[in-house]
């Protein structure tokens, strides 16, 4: 009985496959190199690329304040995963963590240390404020709270008291969103940083 | 609980063995209270804790009684594992002098507490090995927790309001 | 922070309050006048062992803590000044948030409070649905304890099972109220509604569950060598220092003494179920450890009992001075209408009176005080909350053990800061 393959489509995933094989291999050659090479890179620019990595690999800044702190180790649990997104590896040190999830409210006593752990992180950073307390006093509108923004900027709010674990992932991926579609995400703006950008002569400035 | 009967039989025994101390009883839902001079705190609750078996103290609290006077009131929550019993011990001091001995020295558990109380209400604590504040920033002005102090609070601008308020957050 | 230096800036002589020469001549004059230099050591507010935010200022020598201070108010929000601002009903909200791992406690401590003022009597099936979300809640708090204590520990998958069940109970909880926490179920006089259908069943899934997981939880680690190393023998503490100290919960059970509120004084029908109170004998991190892993069991023997027993009857009081009533009654009866309006805008009134209403909160005796004074806002309500005084147990037990001992100790005192701080 003769073996028979059945026929092989060009630009089918199979063809892309063997081509993949062969290139691996080093057997593809001249024009088909150059149609496959083509064909299967994404092209980019740096920024995009350095973004979309960012937004793919935050690591927060363990910063559990209140009762928002327990919804987020929520996130970290196995129900809703955030390691699916890469970001589950919560630093203790701000100064190699880029993302400060204040999660819980902000007492005038802690309002300088949280200030202190923001200005300590490195660019680029950014900072999510769980929660009805540290958006905006929350349940308590008194002589003891802060809202967050009064004292460092915030990018993304996130309402709740407590947030469900699925609600901080939808302003966390917001937020990735954020990173990774918007090269300038905004933080030149916030620190009056514009022309701190690193001009190449004759390309094209990145971003814009 | 010490019934009513017991509560006053209490009262009894105190104002012998403590002239002068005990200066009211109260007894409220199935609960026993006595009010008792400021100074002679140390020495009531000494007397409790020896004579009638009170030998824990749960709580040390403060209460403003305003506008009654006098009115800073602290209240002293006693228990008695053994029978079960609880009693209340209540002083009321005034605005102008809110000295009250300490009760540090012979229950290590009011630390804290009298703490709180100073930092809320502004009841000085004579004798306590360390008056400091313990919830406010330590140099915060004011006793938050009497009824005069305002309530406080502010209102709420966010980051991306920077344009129509910018430099809010520079 | 410095170490010993010659430079005091103002920041280190306001933090001076240990004072460190008496402590330095002391232990000098042990080692034969050798001199000795303390460090002090700030583990401060933000830290990833600290279980909220807590600020210590250790002195240590070499790596042993020689005294202990703890700094606290870093997440106070004036929760009780916001109290007295409040109508009653709405009070609840507020005071859940206080000690944020056990919720029901809180708004149990305060409606009992509020329903001996003024005098009301909580039907009977209400009381069992309370012990069931109470249990429940402790045996969440547990786990939630657990699995940030073993983290410490470096135990880091008991992390991922704990929260495994947590979700199992949180979703009891979105189920009979609608919130996973804060669930604001507990109202004065019962509680807000009946539980659903379905609750019962779920129920019992989760409590068939519960005692293997946490057999695989003590198998997981109560003969763990690393485990026993670090807790077995460290920073014992005597029955009689912790109660000089105000200590109660399963710290105190943990040395020996078997005092709990849900047997000594029962209230919301505790004296109707059957269960044993766990109690340690040395009163080391060990002992802690293992009497919170045994009540989670008793809490599971309790929810079985209560809602077996389960009563037929109102879920909350009717008395309608107190509790709103059912919405259908608001289009049939007048009185329904103006009571519905009078409980909405002011709230009910309460007697005058002070009372202090203790009940067994996970980490102690919660008790909670409340003045009223005849208007319908509490005049005064006070937390006297667990964690707050155990934390004072702190420096007893960590003087003369390694920092990582005081680590340990931090995880098996288990402190809620939001209760702390209030």
């Amino acid at each position: 009985m003769a073996l028979t393959r059945e026929p092989i489509e060009p630009g089918s995933l199979r063809a892309r496959q063997l081509l993949a094989r062969d290139l691996l291999r080093g057997d593809l050659e001249g024009l088909d190199l150059e149609r496959h090479v083509q064909q299967s890179i994404i092209t980019t620019t740096l920024d995009k690329a350095v973004n979309w990595a960012r937004g793919n690999s935050m690591f927060p800044a363990t910063f559990g304040l209140a009762c928002c702190a327990i919804e987020m180790m929520s996130i970290v649990a196995s129900r809703v995963d955030v390691a699916r997104f890469g970001w589950e590896a919560f630093r203790a040190s701000p100064r190699q963590a880029d993302l400060l999830i204040i999660s819980g409210r902000v007492s005038i006593k802690m309002a300088p240390v949280v200030r202190r752990i923001y200005d300590q992180m490195l660019e680029p950073k950014w900072a999510i404020a769980m929660g009805a307390c540290s958006s905006s006093m929350g349940v308590f509108n008194n002589y003891a709270i802060v809202p967050a923004d009064k004292f460092m900027p915030v990018d993304v709010h996130v309402p709740g008291c407590p947030p469900r674990p699925e609600a901080l992932m939808h302003g966390i991926l917001r937020l990735r969103k954020m990173i990774q579609d918007d090269p300038e995400m905004g933080w030149r703006q916030r620190y009056d940083a514009e022309g701190t950008e690193e001009i190449v002569p004759g390309a094209e400035p990145a971003g814009a | 609980m010490p019934d009513q009967v017991g509560l006053e039989l209490i009262a009894g025994q105190l104002a012998s063995s403590n002239p002068g101390a005990v200066t009211g009883t109260t007894f409220f839902r199935g609960r026993g209270t006595l009010e008792i001079e400021p100074g002679s705190v140390r020495g009531v609750l000494a007397a409790l804790r020896e004579q009638h078996g009170f030998r824990a103290l749960m709580s040390v609290h403060g209460v403003d009684y305003y506008p009654e006077e006098p009115r800073l009131g602290v209240h002293y929550e006693m228990l008695d594992m053994q029978r079960v019993d609880r009693i209340t011990v209540k002083l009321r001091v005034t605005l102008a002098e809110p000295e009250v001995d300490s009760v540090t020295p012979d229950w290590p558990t009011a630390n804290h507490q009298e703490r709180e109380v100073y930092d809320m209400f502004g009841v000085r604590f004579a004798g306590h090995p360390d008056l400091r504040r313990i919830l406010m920033p330590e140099d915060y002005e004011g006793h938050p927790q009497r009824r005069d102090f305002p309530i406080g609070g502010e209102p709420v601008l966010f980051t991306h309001n920077d344009a129509t308020s910018p430099g809010w957050t520079r | 922070m410095d170490a010993v230096s010659s430079t005091r800036s103002e920041y280190r002589a306001r933090e001076d309050s240990i004072t460190m020469s008496p402590l330095e001549t002391q232990i000098s004059q042990q080692r034969d006048g050798e001199t000795v230099e303390l460090l002090t050591l700030n583990i401060g507010p933000h830290h990833p062992a600290t279980h909220g935010v807590l600020r210590l200022l250790v002195t240590l020598e070499g790596e042993i803590v020689r005294d202990l201070q703890p700094i606290i108010g870093y997440v106070h929000t004036g929760i009780e000044k916001t109290a007295e601002d409040k109508a009653y009903w709405k009070v609840i909200p507020v005071v859940e948030r206080m000690d944020y791992l056990s919720y029901y406690f809180n708004a149990m401590a305060y409606c009992g409070a509020v329903e001996t003022l003024l005098e009301c009597e909580v039907p009977k099936r209400a009381q069992y649905l309370r012990v069931i979300h109470l249990e429940l809640n402790r045996i969440m708090s547990h786990l939630v304890w657990l699995g940030t204590s073993a983290l410490d520990l470096g135990a880091i998958s008991m992390f991922w099972y704990c929260f495994r069940e947590r979700e199992a109970i949180l979703d009891l909880f979105e189920f009979s109220s609608g919130q996973r926490m804060h669930t604001r179920y507990f109202q004065v006089g019962g509680v807000a509604e009946d539980i659903p259908p379905g609750f019962e069943q779920k129920l019992r899934e989760f409590l068939d569950v519960m005692p293997t997981r946490a057999d695989q939880y003590g198998d997981l680690l109560r003969r763990n060598e690393i485990l026993l190393q670090r807790l077995r023998g460290t920073c014992p503490l005597d029955e009689a220092s912790l109660l000089a100290l105000g200590v109660t919960g399963p710290l105190l059970r943990a040395a020996g003494n078997p005092w709990d509120l849900r047997k000594a004084e029962p209230y919301s029908s505790y004296d109707d179920f059957a269960f044993k109170i766990p109690v340690g004998t040395v009163g080391d991190n060990y002992d802690r450890f293992a009497v919170r892993l045994a009540e989670i069991y008793e809490s599971v023997k309790i929810i079985d009992q209560a809602l077996e027993g389960l009563p037929e009857g109102p879920h909350i009081t009717e008395d309608r001075k107190i509790a709103l009533p059912p919405r259908h009654e608001l289009a049939t009866s007048m009185e329904a209408l103006i009571h519905h309006f009078k409980l909405v805008t002011e709230g009910f009134r309460v007697p005058a009176g002070e009372v202090y209403y203790p009940i067994e909160s996970p980490r102690g005796e919660l008790g909670c005080f409340v003045r009223s004074d005849g208007s319908s806002k509490p005049a005064r309500v006070h937390m006297r909350d667990p964690s707050f005084v155990n934390l004072q147990a702190t420096a007893p037990m960590c003087r003369g053990a390694y920092i990582a001992d005081l680590i340990a100790t931090l995880a098996m005192l288990d402190p809620i800061l939001g209760g702390i701080d209030r």
